[in-house]
């Protein structure tokens, strides 16, 4: 099987595996659920550092550096920006539990 | 590399693709989100690190200032944003996959080319990764600046409109042929460009109306751009993490085109919404009742069950905190309350949910529209505050109303229904709301937050 077959096979169980857990999640949280999503999709920083890490350091700077650096800096901002207000929103939901009793 | 390593590394990313699938899990319930927002973060720290410490990797300097100025910046604008403006916030994020995807697949190609050869999967792979990066980018603009008032919030119609976004789209596939064919930057470049005016062209039609359906469309893009991304890495991390992403985004879409009974396709072909449409379709000649805050107060109080209904009015006029107070003022007088949530009330899916939480309203009072319908008809009073085609009865019976079909909230079934309005002006979707001219129905002139700061004064002043 060539590689991208077997990707292909990944994506569709995966597909099938996305299916069954969102629809587990309770529309209460469907805002947070984007907001965490958006911070995992931005797993594409993978790809973002092998880029910007392409080059051996000689102390010049080509093309290729600066498409990583900003591909990277694109990534990162959706990881903690995603992230951050997530934890922010559920934190919010928790601190009602408590006071209700 | 050695295939041992290789197998070292995949096998740290299959842990981090384990720990993204525990985090959306543990959204089943409020209980243990936290926990598996903790396990995402986990996922992603491990996927990083493993990332950063592969030898392919040989320069830090680049890539540790984007961490790092990523880092700041994601993390002040999370901190700092309101959450009213967490649609924006979203359609932002997505904006940033988006051109990330496209920038990656640039670079891959630059990087590819310099080691040697760049075979014709390897080009489909990076084409179709721009593309949807593109799209996702451009579109996801869009979203952002009608939702955060920038742009026009009406939808932008012109005759040929779909033609021409289908001559475009075909454009662009030819140009991805052309550079599979050539295997040079120009065609890629072009096809990347139109893939950009494209995202932009698909989403002006869409009318604010259906805003939370673009949100969710394009949360679904932005993870297939990373799936896209992953086959041209040959990472089963990325390809397994934009499939989830891809899959919820395409659920959250399903469940709003529900709840506006919409089709899909009608969204994306756009035109709902705005201004421009207005149909009335209310009895000529009927008037409205009006009520004064006395009035309603009076009735709260003296009622056992009340059900309250926000909508996106609540959050224009930041009165989530004022509804807290009048919530907390009716449960220190015994009256049972709850919170009624349609699921397209606000900009994006659960966005009232989270409105309500941050004002501190226990979320175990707050009910979803299938939980609560049948308890309308027991309650002593529905009131409304800054919802309207949610609750328009026309929904159910009106054949020739275009909210004919959507599933509402029953609100009129209560006793007595007040609705908090600031004028008699048209929902949303430009429609009239057979609601209004109910019997048991009487209207609140106002901004919602003073209504509400008036009924809470007026509950105090009285109830002893």
């Amino acid at each position: 099987m060539s590689p991208t077959m077997i990707g292909i096979y990944v994506f569709v169980l995966s597909c099938f595996v996305g299916y069954h857990v969102i629809w587990g999640v309770t529309p209460a949280l469907h805002t947070p659920l984007m907001a965490v999503t958006n911070a995992i999709s931005a797993i594409v920083v993978v790809g973002a550092i092998l880029v910007a890490g392409f080059h051996p350091n000689e102390g010049q700077t080509g093309p290729i550096e600066l498409v990583g650096f900003f591909a990277v800096l694109l990534a990162s901002i959706n990881i903690f920006g995603g992230f951050v207000v997530t934890n922010r929103i559920l934190a919010m939901f928790k601190n009602k539990k408590k006071n209700s009793g | 590399m050695t295939s041992f390593n290789q197998d070292i590394f995949s096998l740290v990313y299959l842990i981090a693709t384990i720990l993204f699938i525990l985090g959306l899990k543990g959204l089943a319930s409020p209980k243990t989100a936290l926990r598996g927002n903790l396990f995402a973060m986990i996922g992603m720290m491990i996927a990083v690190v493993a990332t950063i410490i592969n030898p392919e990797v040989k320069n830090y300097g680049w890539l540790t200032a984007g961490l790092a100025i990523g880092a700041l910046i994601g993390s002040t604008v999370a901190l700092r944003i309101q959450m009213t403006a967490m649609p924006q916030l979203v359609a932002a994020l997505h904006s940033f996959v988006g051109l990330s995807a496209v920038l990656v697949a640039i670079g891959t190609y630059f990087a590819h080319h310099e080691t040697g050869h760049v075979d014709s999967t390897l080009m489909i792979e990076l084409a179709a990764g721009s593309f949807i990066g593109a799209i996702t980018f451009t579109g996801s603009l869009i979203a952002f600046g009608k939702l955060q008032g920038l742009l026009g919030s009406n939808p932008v119609v012109f005759k040929g409109q779909h033609l021409l976004n289908l001559a475009m789209a075909l454009l662009m596939l030819g140009c991805a042929t052309w550079f599979v064919a050539s295997d040079t930057l120009l065609p890629f470049l072009v096809m990347t460009l139109i893939a950009l005016i494209l995202g932009f062209t698909l989403i002006i039609p869409i009318g604010g109306a259906d805003m939370p359906v673009v949100v969710s469309m394009l949360n679904s893009y932005s993870g297939w751009a990373a799936a896209a991304t992953g086959f041209t890495l040959g990472n089963n991390l990325l390809i397994t993490t934009g499939a989830l992403v891809g899959s919820s985004g395409a659920i959250l879409s399903y469940i709003m085109c529900k709840a506006m009974n919409r089709g899909f396709i009608s969204v994306i072909l756009g035109g709902f919404g705005g201004d421009a449409a207005v149909a009335t379709t209310s009895p000529a000649g009927k008037g409205v009742k009006s009520a004064s805050s006395e009035d309603v107060a009076f009735m709260l109080e003296n009622s056992s069950k009340v059900i309250i209904v926000p909508g996106y009015g609540m959050a224009v006029s930041q009165a989530q905190h004022a509804i807290k107070e009048l919530y907390d003022t009716l449960v220190e007088k015994g009256v049972e309350v709850k919170f009624a949530i349609h699921p397209v009330a606000g900009r994006m899916p659960g966005h009232m949910n989270v409105l309500l939480a941050e004002s501190e309203i226990p979320y175990d009072c707050v009910f979803e529209m299938d939980e609560i319908n049948s308890e309308f008809s027991t309650c002593d009073v529905a009131f409304v505050i800054g919802a309207n085609d949610v609750v328009n009865p026309d929904a159910k019976t009106n054949k020739s109303s275009p909210l004919y079909g959507m599933p509402i909230l029953d609100a009129y079934k209560a006793k007595q229904v007040f609705v908090n309005k600031r004028s008699m002006k048209v929902g949303y979707a430009g429609v009239d709301n057979a609601l209004f001219y109910f019997p048991n129905c009487s209207l609140v002139f106002g901004d919602a937050k003073a209504v509400s700061e008036q009924l809470v004064a007026n509950l105090r002043g009285t109830g002893h």
